[in-house]
């Protein structure tokens, strides 16, 4: 997992607490947001090399709010300046986060938007780090968040916790859900400096998870997260290529971050309601206990997840666990069925898994076919290249 | 999810540049600025380039340590990479609607190839 400096540690937490304060006192989110964006990178020249203020917190929402009143002043035409109370102190409020993320999640902006305005003005990162984390250049990251702003002004969204804000709580998870993703799919070794976005996915989970105890698919989400981030340092080899979850040495696996999730995935299926994030958690942390993995519980939570909230990938995830159980021959036969769903019809990991069935039934050279296509049909190179090597081995 | 979108030079396409009024060509160049500048506006815009004529191509390649650099294509190439767009889409629908905004595709055609990544599927 990636640590963050103390430095870091203290600038992430404040940011949206400092730009909570600011915005809700001054109301101009998309001054605010700009105007503490650049207090936090005041923070990273200065504090390096005077010290950290006695109160951390306090000297970003002054500068924050200075910095405000500069960028206004520039635009002449603008005359809020005259209506600024003389000193302003805004002051930290404990829902501000919780605020900020559902405004950042807005439904009027695109999946893509919400992803790089909730990591610049939840997280606390700078442009030139969320490009970094993307691998896209500074411009279209800097161009997203200018969108998103235009597009959360033009909606009439306000810096208010909006009363029905449970309704938008789906989309602030499957924004965390896209961060982490981000980070998790992407190779340990593609680049050293990147700020490590599934990090940074879980820290902003935490956070909610902390403000919202009670809500089950945030829980879920977390403990998710958790699970399937422990795995990572054995998921690839020093070379970057994919390992197996059956061939993963567990002793690899962050034992503190599973016990972590599943503690929570435990306490949020006894108190709460049931749902998608809650039940991928509960698969994870099957497979995450030690010992041969339990396919009969993994192959029920897939038929229950399946009926909760279907969809193709559920669907090839449910056979897997189908061909542990019951052999590879009942796989092949319901692989066969689900694959004339279009969805799933020329879909890379319906080739992957079907190589796999073959080649446990024996039939190598169909097998062998079969990993071959799929590393054509596959866009991760990771993925291309543990396909050939399956194809190679069957030579 | 990146894709680059190609666009190719080749005997269809020159005829049609050929046949091309002044005020044609000028609209065609606009048309790829704007396309350029609506990119990034959308936050979409990786990078997008035109490339010179493969005349000035060199060719590299290294034998034995030693690097070695010949001139472009001797003979003349019927098709050659005449430019290209790079961006980032949450989906090959929107690469394809991108690509459909290219001025080549209303002569010729262009063509969407996904940019393999570093992602990976737990197997």
């Amino acid at each position: 997992m990636g640590v963050l400096t103390p430095l870091e540690e203290v600038l992430r937490t404040a940011a949206p607490q400092v730009l909570g304060a600011v915005v809700r006192r001054y109301g101009d989110f998309d001054t605010s947001e700009d105007a503490v964006q650049e207090a936090l990178l005041a923070a990273a020249r200065q504090w390096p090399r005077e010290g950290m203020p006695d109160d951390p917190r306090a000297w970003l929402i002054r500068v924050a709010s200075r910095r405000r009143i500069e960028l206004l002043r520039n635009e002449e035409a603008r005359r809020r300046r005259e209506a600024l109370p003389a000193d302003p102190v805004p002051s930290v409020r404990g829902d501000d986060e919780l605020t900020l993320l559902v405004l950042c999640c807005h439904p009027a902006l695109t999946p893509l938007s919400q992803v790089a305005l909730t990591l610049r003005a939840v997280g606390g990162l700078s442009t030139a780090e969320i490009a970094r984390a993307l691998l896209v250049p500074e411009s279209t990251v800097g161009q997203r968040i200018s969108r998103a702003k235009r597009k959360i002004r033009e909606a009439g969204a306000r810096f208010v916790l909006p009363a029905n804000f449970e309704e938008r709580l789906p989309g602030v998870r499957q924004t965390l859900y896209l961060i982490f993703n981000e980070g998790h799919t992407a190779s340990s070794g593609s680049s050293l400096h990147r700020v490590e976005l599934s990090t940074e996915a879980i820290r902003l989970t935490r956070q909610l998870h902390a403000r919202l105890p009670q809500d089950g698919e945030v829980a879920g989400l977390l403990a998710l997260m958790l699970l399937t981030d422990a795995r990572r340092p054995a998921r690839t080899r020093p070379d970057g290529a994919l390992v197996p979850l059956a061939e993963q040495d567990r002793t690899l696996w962050n034992r503190a971050a599973i016990e972590e999730g599943v503690e929570i995935i435990t306490a949020a299926l006894r108190d709460t309601e049931i749902g998608p994030f809650q039940l991928q958690a509960a698969i994870a942390a099957v497979h995450a206990e030690p010992g041969e993995t339990d396919w009969p519980q993994i192959l029920a939570l897939y038929r229950l997840l399946e009926s909760v909230a279907p969809g193709p990938m559920v669907t090839l995830n449910r056979i897997v666990a189908l061909a542990e159980v019951d052999g590879p021959l009942v796989g092949l036969r319901a692989l066969e069925k689900a694959a004339t769903e279009p969805a799933l019809a020329t879909h890379h990991r319906v080739t992957a898994v079907r190589a796999h069935l073959l080649e446990r039934s024996g039939d190598l050279a169909a097998a062998r076919d079969e990993y071959l296509l799929a590393a054509r049909q596959t866009l991760s190179l990771p993925e291309q290249r543990y396909l050939e090597s399956r194809a190679s081995r069957l030579r | 999810m990146k894709y680059l979108i190609l666009i190719q030079s080749n005997p269809r396409s020159l005829a049609i540049w050929d046949k091309m009024s002044d005020d044609e060509r000028a609209a065609f160049g606009r048309g790829h600025l704007e396309l350029n500048e609506a990119m990034a506006e959308a936050g979409v815009h990786v990078a997008g380039e035109g490339l010179a004529d493969p005349s000035l191509a060199r060719f590299v390649s290294v034998r034995d340590g030693e690097t070695i650099v010949s001139d472009g294509p001797y003979a003349e190439v019927k098709e050659h990479l005449a430019g290209f767009y790079l961006i980032d889409v949450p989906s090959l629908d929107e690469a394809v609607a991108w690509a459909a905004k290219v001025p080549d595709a209303a002569n010729t055609e262009v063509e969407v190839r996904p940019i393999l990544d570093m992602s990976g599927w737990e197997f």
